[in-house]
């Protein structure tokens, strides 16, 4: 019982209190890059949350059985970003040949998630803090979430702030970065929350 | 050949290192690599210290993969890229963990993860595996620098108004009262947002023919 517990306080910490856009700043590229319409933030959030989950028991196996035993602890940077690389390929290809419908919608996004600092700083992540198989993957799911969460918020701002008139030279990414300036700051209200 | 690469040597190296550090400045025009830029500048020690170990990777990495650009076939080129730059993160990597702990523990996982920093990627790709080696370790050297000023000008204004130091020395005395929202990440966003935007305006008040024409052209709708 105290084991599901200590998950759940994980998975909430993750989730909101170090929420890996506002309080981490992990995978910003995409959150700025691909957060201009609701849903295709949604479907770049879900295709992370895929990626990361899988990724972070990947790497916490590998390093754990191949690394770790053989004192080749330096490698790991190499080891993961390889990993990650491998594994977006074969889930690119593996849900293209089985399940074409999630293919079509998460496709596209899948190529830029091998280079998003997101999946490599979960992992990293995991084994600084010494995390268990089943804590690394419920870490790794739910920093995914609360990054699906953080982008999805942050392009349903964005599209209002189409219809906003900042001045000339904040167009675009400025105004964007000052918004999610202010998101964070409502994100710190959870750092008060830190449990455990 | 000779006559050549001595041409290259004084104005195109000048213009590749102006390119980097102000027309294409990778942080405030290109708006790249926005992880490591965001979170490591908290002071600006730190800034400093992931500007340059960037840097070190962006120039060796774009050596090798121009040196290499006939060997790697087209279809693998990105993971072999991947690899060329990991090794060389991970040779920044064990050298700081050995030289220079503090600055390794303050930066934390960020220091490995310059592997994925779109920056390298995008110059590897733009421009190493297209380029001779020698251009293609400047432009490695010009970027880095472009990357390195822009972070250290945002760790110098989130240092001064929400530590009130710079470089660990306090700067205003006891009485001053540090905004402390610039240190935090809220500061982050909002602080990068507006040098952004004092970049573009700079920016548009120097190209002033193209300006009076959007302003004509909101005039007329």
């Amino acid at each position: 019982m105290d084991g599901i517990i200590d998950i759940l306080i994980l998975m909430f910490t993750a989730i909101f209190i170090e929420n890996f856009i506002f309080a981490k700043f992990y995978g910003c590229c995409p959150f700025l890059g691909v957060s201009e319409k609701p849903g295709t933030a949604l479907g770049m959030g879900m295709a992370v949350t895929f990626v990361m989950t899988v990724a972070s028991a990947v790497t916490w196996t590998v390093y754990e059985f191949l690394l770790a035993p053989f004192g080749l602890d330096y490698l790991k940077t190499i080891a993961f970003i390889l990993v990650i690389a491998g594994l977006v390929q074969f889930i690119e290809m593996f849900l293209r040949r089985f399940v074409p419908s999630l293919y079509s919608s998460l496709g596209i996004f899948l190529p830029l998630i091998t280079t998003n600092c997101a999946v490599l700083g979960a992992a990293l992540v995991n084994i600084q803090n010494g995390y268990n198989f089943i804590q690394s993957v419920a870490f790794g799911f739910s920093a995914a979430l609360g990054f699906t969460m953080a982008i999805v918020v942050f392009a349903g701002v964005r599209v209002r702030l189409q219809f906003a008139n900042p001045p000339k030279a904040f167009k675009g990414m400025p105004i964007a970065l000052v918004t999610a300036g202010l998101i964070a700051m409502a994100f710190m209200g959870f750092s008060g929350m830190s449990i455990g | 050949m000779d006559n050549q690469s001595k041409r290259y040597s004084f104005k195109a190296m000048l213009g590749q290192l102006k390119n980097g550090i102000i027309d294409q400045n990778p942080t405030f025009v290109q708006v790249l690599g926005m992880c490591p830029t965001l979170a490591t500048t908290t002071s600006v020690i730190n800034a400093l210290g992931m500007g340059l170990a960037t840097t070190a990777v962006l120039m060796f990495s774009n050596l090798f993969i121009s040196l290499l650009r006939k060997f790697i076939p087209k279809q693998v080129r990105i993971a072999a890229y991947i690899v060329i730059i990991s090794g060389f993160v991970t040779a920044v990597e064990m050298l700081m963990k050995a030289f220079l702990p503090e600055l390794n523990d303050a930066l934390g996982v960020f220091i490995a993860l310059i592997v994925v920093n779109c920056i390298i990627l995008a110059r590897a790709e733009a421009f190493a595996s297209k380029n001779k080696p020698i251009p293609s370790f400047i432009d490695g050297l010009s970027m880095g620098l472009g990357f390195t000023m822009a972070l250290s000008i945002l760790g110098a204004i989130r240092e001064i108004l929400g530590a009130g130091t710079i470089f660990g020395i306090s700067i205003f005395g006891s009485a001053f009262q540090p905004a402390q929202l610039f240190i935090m990440p809220a500061g982050a966003f909002i602080t990068l947002g507006c040098l952004i935007a004092l970049v573009n305006a700079i920016r548009s008040r120097e190209k002033k023919p193209k300006a009076t024409a959007d302003a004509a052209e909101k005039e007329a709708e």
